[in-house]
């Protein structure tokens, strides 16, 4: 689960992890009233779940009073748009106190899959993507897997800095260890951590993700979660307990298994088509459920067709077909629907799908309803 | 042989009372597994599928001799469960359970690394020796006994490709599901190496998906350590970069983890790599023949 900026420099300054002032501002007729208390200059940020903001236009250094309303104005409410994200509407902004800047860095405590332990990752190229400086300058980059008598310091001493400013930075890193252990984050990155003027080490930015599976015991961190930033065709998804991912084609699909799931998406781009969607109802859906999600399934206006593909274990092919009868008759669906049972009950499902007066093509197996989904 | 169980397996079942632990307990009974008890904790005494239930592991070490345990207990405790397994001295330790939190299997990997054990999973569909001893959630009709080796990350995609299998008359020695997290105990290395060694298996159908670099590591091993015939699909050609595909490890980021790169790593390595689902039964046939 991903959390605001403004969210995480909170958790930050929880561990004693300093940031800049700043507040946060939701509508427009507070802008002038919040601004009113900075001096200037000041930076406003677009709160929305995107990397690259600033260069979509949603974080800006404003002068004075007056630059910092307009900009303010512009930028709560606009539609941000980044390659990662999509377009996204800001329905916050940040407005921050503005920190003279001497040297920016970069810092990130990361889940290594690879290692199976966390990586502390740091490098005195900040500001930029990551990944960039990787390509760019790779030797900027210093590497430590957190073990674990984990001490910080010599991956620090190598940035080149006094031992002022490495002993600021080794509590950042200590501090920020402490926040991913304790609330089960998978990352947490600072990008740019500055260092200012006055030779403080200070988080200008915040960005924490977390482990989806570890929320349940951490009730602070699930009340972040901004439901706004989230698809709303996968969040009624959730809630029904599906697996359902928005995509870009026209085929909608519903299968059991995250595995067979992906191969289905993969055997439609083989029949020249793309998949509208990813969608797992899971080992042991009921009929209710399976109509439940052929609604969220045809909610998605671009959909031409609806391929189902079951395999039959714990799920029952006779269940699939129930669901999927009631789901055709109650929500008068006139696209082709293709199916494709095999496995546990296989033929009851087909019965009943044969003798409930609807249409539908039912296939074999694979290679079948590739043919058929050539010729949608 | 088959690998891994077979049988003389001892099978316990952790979360044996619970509604899915009790009909998946029942369907490995059914299917000739030697089922020689269970646990729950605070139901020790009771009998359920005519063996007896402890309330731990310990216990049942003790008093029935058990070398295999599959865990269905709640995500929330099931990185104990593991622990408390390979402390008690269980020797393979199948994890059923899905969303387990990463920093708890963390500790509980140290642990089955510590006590010499063997993890399975989490997140997976167990396994299966056609003919011999099963230890997981599959259909069992689709199996037949045979010559083909089945390493998997996902569930429902093993079926499809063993139904194949079965249906073009090829049978299988043992069939793995190794589960769709980011941290789980045996990687497609580990089996490919028992695989190697069983006279049974004369090719290794491995099904991988997008997320992390198991199956590129794969490859580097089978290019130097694999004289079988290996024949392979990869999930999600088509997924969206940064989004998690269902399962908790499937997801390309940063670039990394695609399909095509798996793919390009295992064709360099000799695999045979099937871009279409529908076409690895009659793809694992044709160089069987």
């Amino acid at each position: 689960m991903k959390i605001h900026e403004y969210q995480a420099k909170e958790l930050f300054k929880q561990y004693g992890i300093k940031v800049p002032a700043s507040v946060l501002c939701e509508k427009k007729e507070n802008i002038e009233q919040t601004i009113k208390n900075f001096t200037f200059p000041c930076v406003i940020k677009a709160q929305v779940h995107s990397g690259a903001r600033g260069k979509a236009g949603g974080v800006k250094l404003a002068e004075d009073y007056n630059s910092a309303i307009i900009t303010a104005e512009k930028i709560l409410g606009m539609e941000l748009t980044s390659k990662q994200a999509g377009t996204k509407k800001v329905n916050k902004i940040l407005i921050e106190q503005a920190v003279n800047i001497d040297k920016e860095l970069y810092l990130s405590l990361t889940f290594d899959r690879a290692n199976e332990a966390i990586a502390l990752i740091i490098s005195n190229q900040g500001g930029m993507d990551i990944e960039e400086t990787a390509k760019i300058s790779p030797d900027k980059i210093y590497t430590q897997l957190i073990t674990d008598n984990f001490n910080p310091e010599e991956t620090v001493k190598k940035l080149g800095f006094n031992s002022i400013i490495n002993w600021q930075i080794c509590s950042i890193i200590n501090s920020l260890y402490r926040l991913v252990k304790e609330k089960d984050a998978l990352m947490a990155e600072i990008n740019p951590l500055v260092i200012t003027k006055h030779h403080e080490v200070i988080a200008l930015d915040a960005k924490i993700n977390f482990d989806d599976n570890a929320l349940f015991r951490h009730e602070d961190i699930l009340a972040l979660k901004d439901e706004a930033e989230e698809n709303p065709c996968e969040l009624q998804a959730q809630k029904e307990g599906l697996n359902y991912i928005k995509l870009n084609g026209t085929i909608g699909c519903m299968v059991n298994g995250a595995g067979l799931a992906m191969a289905t998406m993969d055997v439609i781009r083989l029949a020249g088509k793309e998949a509208a969607n990813f969608l797992d109802v899971g080992g042991g859906a009921s009929s209710d459920k399976i109509e439940k999600a052929f609604k969220i399934l045809i909610s998605d206006k671009n959909l031409k067709a609806v391929f189902i593909n079951i395999f039959g274990g714990i799920l029952r092919c006779d269940f699939l077909a129930e669901g999927v009868k009631n789901a055709i008759q109650n929500l008068n669906i006139d696209i082709p629907v293709i199916v494709r049972m095999e496995g546990t009950n296989k033929s009851k499902g087909a019965d009943i799908l044969n003798h409930s007066g609807l249409k539908f093509t039912v296939v074999n197996d694979l290679n079948e309803a590739i043919e058929v989904i050539k010729n949608i | 042989m088959s690998i891994f169980i077979n049988k003389n397996t001892r099978l316990i079942v952790q979360g044996i009372t619970g509604k899915e632990g009790s009909f998946h307990a029942q369907s490995c009974q059914e299917y000739g597994t030697n089922l020689v008890g269970g646990v729950t904790p605070k139901k020790g005494g009771e009998k359920i599928l005519g063996v007896n239930v402890f309330n731990t592991v310990k216990e049942a070490v003790k008093e029935v001799n058990p070398d295999t345990s599959m865990i269905f207990v709640p995500a929330r405790f099931a990185a104990n469960a593991i622990t408390e397994a390979a402390e008690a001295g269980i020797k393979l330790i199948i994890c059923i359970t899905e969303g387990i939190p990463v920093y708890d299997m963390l500790e509980a990997k140290k642990a089955v690394k510590l006590n010499g054990a063997r993890l399975i999973g989490p997140n997976c569909p167990g396994l299966i020796s056609p003919g011999e001893c099963k230890a997981g959630i599959m259909p069992s009709d689709i199996h037949r006994k045979g010559s083909v080796g089945v390493i998997s990350r996902s569930g429902t995609l093993t079926y499809e490709a063993v139904y194949q299998l079965t249906q073009l008359g090829l049978g299988q020695s043992t069939c793995i599901g190794i589960g769709g997290d980011p941290i789980i105990g045996t990687s497609f290395i580990d089996v490919l190496k028992e695989f190697e060694k069983d006279k049974q298996t004369k090719a290794i159908c491995m099904i991988g998906e997008i997320g992390g670099s198991a199956e590129e590591e794969a490859a580097e091993y089978i290019q130097h350590n694999i004289s079988k015939p290996v024949i392979s699909f990869i999930a999600g050609l088509t997924a969206p970069e940064g989004k998690r595909m269902g399962h908790a490890g499937a997801i390309i980021s940063g670039g990394k983890g695609s399909a095509s790169s798996k793919m390009d790593a295992l064709t360099k390595a000799g695999v045979t790599v099937c871009k279409n689902p529908a076409e690895l039964g009659i793809t694992i046939k044709n160089i069987l023949i």
